[in-house]
């Protein structure tokens, strides 16, 4: 019969982290990392009865919260073994020095030795019992390193170097089981039962009592402290300002939660500002209002902008107005910078901006971005000349070089001067209100993306070529002048750059050859006037770094198995469109039953080759058939002949599917030849001829997959 | 939706003069121990460039000083023509060394003293961690914003010329002319009284017209790169001598001047900056050799203060 836990008396535990403002950005991932490592230390020490953490937090505090938390550990029944019974009584059943000598071990009385009875007889035994100890005592020294353990993106230091590091400086602890305080100290604070109201509305000082009490005496003193509460009444007040006026708020997912954890006590107010901002663009206005101003743009409910924003400010009312009329006034000076730049930029046409490129350096030894730009012409017409020629898709050359022209004029506008993040966006612009063609500006508009997995390729075909031709000149480019990123260090953001590609090529089915693009860009940074000679080596490293991009996306986004995007990559990584061709072919066919054989022999041919040492010294120009002796060898060599073609007509066809399924049926010729031919052969001459035939075989059926990358569950 | 105007809020229309500002920020932080020392007499770009943040938050001696810095940042020149841009503006710097735990508290207080009700505004503390790559100092803290406007950098010190900072000190950095723009509800910092009787724009704008126009229009770029590396070279020089000197001899050495050609060349920099004669990765470079000399002088000093040779972090 199962014994059943005696019932240990639990209670609530509540844990507050007093802090000087946290960033808003780092609370949701902070107090989501802080319920793991308090449930990782409470489940250790045995005190979580099944109950689960809750923590959660607003700027000035992390909390968790567990309804039922043990009051003590349960005790412990040890059990040592010690002599068997033979040895520790004698024959009057009067104990030995053994039982002596094992009792004093244990620190027990010799009366209190237990017999257990084994399969290999009986044994004496001293149980202890382990007192459970206390929850109180634990937490006291458990808290302080909960505390430091969580993770930051940046910790500081507030008092001295050896002092505690938190996100921002600690200023007071509530830490409560059962209603009582845990004493303990963090740094030079001390753990307590008093909380703190709103900076500016509320008491400095609350006591508390438990988890509800807390939220309740919190909410009196202007703190929401749970963010979901927040994030509602931010919703319900937007809804209640904008929806009787026939507005709506711009829909911003990250803004909201921005400011759900922004503010403790979170109001919105709808501010105006002059209509006359409307001629701006809204890309300008919406990101003034959201990148600087943390403001929700607001829109007509028919569509187009509003001359409104909504700001979240953390008070509960704005009585007299005053904050109103603060945004509104700050809102007012950043448009009308905005304005100054949209008009002043203007006065000139974007392509006259092309002669100061001159004088703005790209990279010291890659030239200005004059240089830059000129690359990028002749590569942005190179990929459009490519795709023209491959029929598919049909890039428009003249288009692509005008684009890439006017691409980087904007950086010397003042707009982007005081928006760097609008680069390209208000290149896009100027040149639409300019007169450019649409595909044109468009493509300016795009050509930095994307600068994430998350963000869209460019949207049309020219922006395409523009995006590729200014990332891959600058891995050429960077990679020539030595500047590869290692580690962390990556100050042109070049893995973004190669990121970029591979999602463009892979979202458009971009079918290029990335060999040849690297060869062209490496050729037009050649002939320009800086001289720099880009190797066939650095060529290769730059295919390689973009391949290793490559299997990051295949692995992590595109969900395919990691020794498959090893098998097709080291295949080939050419042209990733048939790299991912050939992937989904390799994971289709992976459970047929010849394959993870066939993979296996692959293996096996692969490290005979290797140990046959180089090749040299035993490859023949091709498989002798006079040669060939035995049957099964004979057969083999027949058999890859015939599926070499039969695979070879499937691949030109695009079949990659089929053609892995004809190679896989060469698995029964495959195992007979290894059941039944010793490759290592006394004879030099067999010898050498039964390598050249595996050698061919492991080539020239490589290249969809290499099947000895595959991991098999061998026997 | 109805045109009408929203009413206008009541606010007094008198709100502090510019000087008045200042002085209201001086007596607070005389009060709170603070030495009130001058603006220094090089160009700078910030008051953390003062010798008396720069040094002073280096090594274990207690500090407070409070001081009012009119820092020169010449791509922020607007010709006077922008209400808010300003080729020179006027910074009030404070730093407590070390930092107090109710330094929050005591800087709202501060902002009370200027007469602003912190119940009937939203304020905030949002993160902004402060970098100067060419002092290689940074530090965590936030801007704080009133109603939306800037007007404070406070920031806990970590590093400093490249030296971990122990104790911890603590700086704020107002910007007076926003703060008295904002007590005094005008949209333009030339509009703002510096006196009853004079506007700063009577005051200053003549300053900021002539100053944008060198920085941007007649600022020899060739001849700035050459005062540039005149003033790097004998920083350097005078670097090496420090470096072989003898102990007696350290304890005298004018590190202090040497850090003067370190201003020189930062504000240097600022101007080629200012001419669009720096690119992106120029910049870094450039950066990094002003970088080199303010971490060099800041060890330096240390040494001369502790008689220790400095532990450079990495």
């Amino acid at each position: 019969m199962k014994k059943r836990t005696p019932k240990i008396a639990a209670a609530e535990f509540l844990l507050e982290i007093g802090c000087e403002e946290i960033p808003a950005g780092m609370l949701a991932r902070a107090s989501d990392e802080f319920k793991v490592i308090l449930e990782k230390h409470f489940s250790a020490n045995h005190l979580l009865d099944n109950s689960v953490v809750e923590t959660f937090g607003a700027p000035r505090r992390l909390v968790a919260a567990c309804a039922s938390l043990r009051l003590r550990q349960a005790d412990v029944v040890r059990e040592v073994t010690g002599p068997p019974k033979s040895v520790a009584f004698d024959a009057v059943g009067a104990p030995t020095r053994a039982a002596e000598s094992f009792a004093a071990k244990q620190g027990i009385k010799l009366g209190e030795l237990a017999i257990v009875s084994t399969p290999k007889g009986d044994y004496v035994a001293a149980k202890q019992v382990i007192k459970g100890r206390p929850a109180a005592d634990i937490l006291r020294e458990i808290l302080p390193r909960v505390i430091a353990e969580i993770p930051w993106p940046r910790s500081m230091y507030w008092t001295s170097a050896e002092g505690p590091r938190f996100i921002r400086p600690v200023r007071w602890i509530v830490a409560l089981l059962g209603g009582r305080t845990l004493p303990f100290t963090f740094g030079e604070v001390a753990a307590g039962n008093s909380s703190s109201g709103h900076r500016f509305l509320g008491k400095g000082r609350v006591a508390v009592s438990g988890r509800k009490n807390y939220i309740a005496r919190l909410r009196a003193n202007f703190v929401l402290a749970e963010p979901e509460e927040r994030r509602r009444k931010i919703e319900r007040e937007i809804h209640a300002l904008t929806a009787k006026r026939g507005l709506r708020p711009h829909a911003d997912a990250a803004l909201l939660k921005q400011v759900t954890y922004l503010n403790e006590f979170p109001t919105v107010i709808l501010g105006d500002f002059s209509e006359e901002f409307l001629d701006l663009p809204d890309e300008i206005l919406v990101t003034v209002m959201r990148d600087h101003q943390k403001y929700f743009a607001v829109e007509r409910r028919e569509g187009g902008l509003a001359p409104h924003f909504l700001a979240v400010i953390n008070m509960d009312a704005d009585r007299r107005g005053l904050v109103r009329a603060g945004h509104e006034r700050v809102l007012k000076a950043r448009f009308a910078d905005a304005r100054f730049f949209w008009q002043h930029d203007q006065k000139c046409r974007l392509a006259d901006n092309l002669p100061k490129l001159a004088h703005v350096t790209y990279e010291s030894h890659l030239g200005s971005y004059a240089a830059k730009v000129e690359r990028m012409k002749s590569l942005a017409g190179w990929f459009a000349g490519q795709w023209f020629n491959a029929g598919n898709l049909q890039a428009d050359v003249a288009g692509s070089i005008r684009a890439a022209e006017l691409s980087k004029c904007d950086l010397v506008t003042g707009m982007v001067g005081e928006f760097p993040e609008l680069q390209g966006i208000v290149g896009g612009l100027y040149a639409k209100e300019q007169g450019e063609a649409d595909e044109v500006a468009w493509a300016v508009y795009d050509h930095y993306r994307p600068l994430g997995l998350e963000e869209s390729i460019p949207r049309n075909l020219t922006g395409c070529t523009v995006a590729l031709a200014d990332k891959l000149d600058a891995l050429v480019g960077c990679f020539a002048v030595g500047m590869i990123p290692s580690g962390s260090s990556d100050p042109f953001a070049l893995r973004r750059a190669a990121l970029g590609m591979v999602k463009i090529i892979l979202e458009r089915k971009v079918q290029v050859s990335l060999s040849a693009s690297i060869a062209a860009a490496a050729g037009i940074l050649e002939s320009q006037a800086q001289k720099i000679q880009v190797s066939s080596k650095v060529q290769a490293q730059v295919l390689e770094f973009i391949a290793e991009r490559a299997r990051f996306v295949f692995k992590e986004r595109h969900g395919f198995a990691y020794d498959e995007v090893s098998a097709t990559l080291a295949a080939s990584a050419d042209d990733l469109v048939d790299v991912e061709r050939r992937l989904e072919a390799l994971k289709a066919i992976r459970k047929t039953k010849n394959f993870e054989p066939l993979a296996t022999a692959f293996k096996r041919i692969r490290k005979i080759i290797e140990k046959a040492g180089p090749a040299e010294a035993w490859k023949l120009p091709h498989v002798r058939e006079d040669l060939l002796v035995e049957d099964a060898e004979k057969k083999l060599h027949a058999d890859s002949r015939r599926v070499a073609r039969e695979a070879g007509e499937h691949k030109r066809g695009g079949r990659c599917r089929e053609a892995l399924l004809a190679i896989a049926g060469l698995r029964p010729a495959v195992d007979s030849f290894f059941d039944q031919v010793l490759v290592m052969a006394e004879d030099e001459a067999l010898r050498k001829n039964r390598l050249t035939l595996l050698a061919e075989l492991l080539s020239e059926f490589s290249t969809i997959a290499d099947f000895s990358e595959i991991v098999t569950k061998e026997k | 939706m109805s045109k009408k105007a929203k009413p206008k809020p009541k606010r007094k229309a008198s709100g502090l003069a510019f000087q008045d500002v200042l002085f209201k920020l001086q007596k607070f932080w005389s009060a709170q121990g603070c030495i009130l020392q001058q603006p220094y007499d090089v160009e700078m770009g910030a008051g953390t460039m003062h010798p008396e943040t720069f040094l002073r938050v280096l090594g274990p001696a207690p500090y407070r000083v409070g001081y009012v810095q009119p820092s020169r940042r010449p791509t922020d020149g607007r010709y006077g023509e922008n209400p808010n841009r300003l080729y020179k503006h006027t910074q009030y710097q404070v730093i407590l060394k070390p930092a107090p735990a109710d330094i929050q508290n005591l800087f709202l207080k501060s902002l009370a003293e200027l007469g602003i009700r912190l119940k009937d505004h939203d304020i905030r503390f949002e993160e902004d961690n402060w970098e100067s790559p060419t002092l290689g100092a940074w530090g965590i803290g936030w801007q704080v914003l009133l109603d939306g406007l800037e007007i404070v950098q406070f920031t806990y010190f970590q590093q400093c010329g490249g030296l971990d900072l122990d104790p911890v000190s603590v700086e704020l950095t107002y910007g007076l002319e926003r703060i008295t723009a904002f007590l005094q509800s005008v949209d333009s910092v030339f509009d703002i009284r510096w006196t009853d009787e004079r506007t700063y724009g009577q005051v200053r704008l003549e300053e900021e017209l002539q100053f944008s126009v060198y920085s941007f229009e007649k600022a020899d770029a060739a001849a700035a790169r050459g005062h540039f590396e005149a003033y790097e070279a004998e920083a350097a020089k005078l670097l090496k001598s420090f470096a072989g000197a003898k102990r007696e001899e350290k304890k005298r050495f004018p590190l202090l001047a040497v850090y003067e050609l370190c201003l020189k060349c930062s504000h240097l920099f600022n101007i080629l900056d200012a001419r669009g004669a720096i690119s992106v990765t120029e910049r870094a470079a450039l950066i990094g050799r002003v970088r080199q000399l303010a971490c060099r002088v800041a060890a330096g000093y240390v040494e001369q203060q502790t008689g220790q040779p400095a532990e450079v972090s990495a």
